[in-house]
């Protein structure tokens, strides 16, 4: 798999981080170089493997159905650019 | 368990202006799971909270911080999937769904894609007596919801409340089994109605606690039949998706719109484009949401922060054997134990509220005479004042008083009207306020047939019209009738009158 200078726009596009058109080459041979790295695990041979998704031999934790978090709004919004009466406040975003 | 069997409703065809069309709907309803707290926080669910005060570390996304599963909402779902007889999968995972949006902090959402908790099972959605829809459910799955976004407090911002991000949803999506607008509302109704006995969502659509993605796409008759055969989508229509509704009208009026805009342009030559559509009810039409389009590249991939999540048998056994009694085998009891028409078991059972009341009033009583008057009086009368069941002044148990006295020929059916209205309005026990009142009707028939040799004796010219028509014997009866405050037995008054004119 090979990424062009399109694909490494889209991607920057999703993640909504501005990349300069001059910026681009050198951010799509960075991902080639990458998934370059990723692809010799292809070499492995995983025929009749089943897929791992975990190392540790553990069960999921759970836990049970109460409220014992919440209730703090200002620590919440404190990071926040913008925040009003208790809302974040972002750019206008449009449906 | 009883069933009742039913046929299958004709499709909705839609007359173009060269032919005739019909359409295929597909649903993906977002169910919130009726839990006190988040998926995988410990913030509370509690809808109307202030801004952002029910919301967590956790749901806001900060750095460090892990989601644990919340066992309740788990157990939920299955039970869901139970309620739909589907399949239910003791082994499922998590995955990212990733998109950018300012009301989803984490900038994924934490789904099933690959290993949903439940797979496939079926609705049977009644459009009417002895005719159903059976619905194939595909697949069940746990995810959390978003925050809300307000686009209307500022002209240039938009304002974010996290409250709702992290809430447990369950996404039931069914299969492209449903044939008409009014069967797509018929459904959800129905998915609302099974979650509500089962007590795993509490439906409640104004507050989004029930919204419906609509997917819809227009064949010619018999297309529909081919895909079915052959599994080839390509019989079918291009489909576009109605997001976000949480309203059984605006369902059916945007799939309603969207088949007919979809129509106008394949019978100009068109074609319709796949696409997100929202459906706008101050307009009432669907369009297109453009914004949307380019975030459906999800990246989806498995959630390194969750374990798989296995279940075991025997717990999902436990929750098998606490099931309810569920609609549809209600309806049929209903219907066999009670001797009532499968349309009046219908209303009976719409509300589990509504059901328990009925065989509360039921039980060692005429079943047909107790649904009637639960029927016809109270939720006629509740309805007119728009309370709930909740909040009837009557209670089954003075209803049941009203109808044992009307069984025992204390009170005729007329007076049981005007008694239950004194139920109603003053509260007390029936059987009490007939003997205070004097409601109770004259069955002692030497008082009746004392009044009718009076009145026979002071109207000898009607006595004589009477022998000529026999029909004159009615003025008889409603003049015992009123002599007697309308408290005499009609029926016991009715023979006396005929057997003393010789009729």
């Amino acid at each position: 798999m090979s990424i062009d200078l399109e694909t490494a726009a889209h991607v920057a596009r999703l993640a909504r981080i501005r990349v300069e058109p001059e910026r681009l080459p050198a951010l799509a041979e960075e991902f080639n170089r990458i998934l370059g790295f990723i692809e010799q695990l292809n070499e492995v041979d995983v025929e009749g493997v089943e897929p791992m998704v975990s190392v540790t031999p553990m069960r999921l934790k759970r836990r049970p159905d109460e409220v014992t978090d919440g209730g703090y709004p200002e620590k919440i919004l404190s990071n926040a650019p913008d925040a009003r009466e208790g809302f974040f406040v972002v750019p206008k975003v449009v449906e | 368990m009883l069933d009742l069997s039913f046929e299958a409703p004709k499709p909705k065809v839609i007359a173009g202006a060269k032919h005739d069309w019909e359409m295929v709907i597909g649903l993906e309803v977002h169910a919130q799971v009726a839990s006190k707290a988040k998926l995988f926080s410990g913030a509370s669910t509690q809808f109307g909270a202030e801004p952002n005060s029910n919301v967590s570390f956790v749901d806001a996304a900060m750095p460090g911080m892990l989601p644990v599963i919340n066992e309740f909402c788990v157990e939920q779902a299955v039970r869901t999937g139970l309620g739909l007889k589907a399949k239910i999968n003791l082994w499922s995972a998590f995955d990212r769904k990733n998109y950018f949006y300012p009301d989803l902090p984490q900038g994924y959402q934490i789904s099933q894609l690959y290993h949903p908790i439940v797979g496939e099972g079926e609705v049977i959605v009644d459009m009417g007596p002895g005719i159903a829809r059976r619905v194939r459910i595909e697949r069940i799955h746990l995810e959390q919801d978003a925050g809300k976004s307000i686009h209307d407090m500022d002209p240039n911002y938009t304002f974010v409340d996290l409250n709702r991000t992290g809430v447990a949803l369950m996404e039931i999506v069914s299969r492209p089994d449903i044939r008409g607008p009014e069967e797509a509302a018929a459904y959800v109704a129905k998915l609302r109605q099974i979650m509500r006995y089962l007590g795993t969502c509490d439906g409640n659509m104004q507050n989004g606690n029930l919204r419906a993605d609509v997917n819809i796409s227009v064949c010619r008759p018999g297309d529909y039949e081919r895909f079915l055969e052959t599994g080839d989508a390509s019989h079918l229509g291009t489909r576009c998706e109605i997001k976000n509704m949480n309203s059984l009208r605006f369902i059916q009026a945007a799939i309603e719109f969207e088949a007919r805009r979809q129509i106008a342009i394949l019978e100009d030559g068109g074609e319709v484009v796949q696409e997100t559509r929202l459906y706008d009810p101050d307009r009432g039409e669907t369009r297109s949401m453009r914004s949307k389009e380019e975030a459906h590249d999800y990246r989806y991939f498995p959630c390194p922060d969750l374990l798989p999540l296995e279940i075991e048998e025997e717990w999902v056994e436990a929750i098998r054997a606490s099931l309810p009694e569920l609609p549809d085998e209600k309806k049929a009891r209903f219907v066999s134990q009670y001797g009532i028409t499968e349309y009046d078991a219908g209303v009976l059972t719409a509300e589990l509220a509504n059901a328990e009341y009925f065989e509360a009033v039921a039980q060692g009583r005429d079943g047909k005479i107790a649904a009637n008057w639960v029927i016809n009086e109270l939720f006629g009368r509740l309805n007119k004042e728009g309370l709930s069941i909740e909040e009837s002044p009557v209670s089954a148990e003075q209803l049941g008083g009203i109808l044992d006295l009307m069984a025992k020929g204390d009170i005729s059916s007329k007076i049981a009207k005007e008694l239950f209205e004194i139920v109603w309005t003053e509260g007390g026990d029936p059987a009490e306020i007939v003997e205070a009142r004097g409601m109770r009707q004259v069955t002692d028939t030497a008082a009746i047939e004392a009044e009718v040799d009076r009145i026979i004796a002071e109207n000898p010219a009607q006595v004589e019209k009477a022998k000529a028509n026999p029909k004159v014997a009615g003025w008889f009866v409603g003049q015992v009738m009123k002599a007697t405050g309308g408290k005499a037995n009609p029926k016991a008054v009715n023979e006396i009158v005929a057997k003393k004119l010789g009729l």
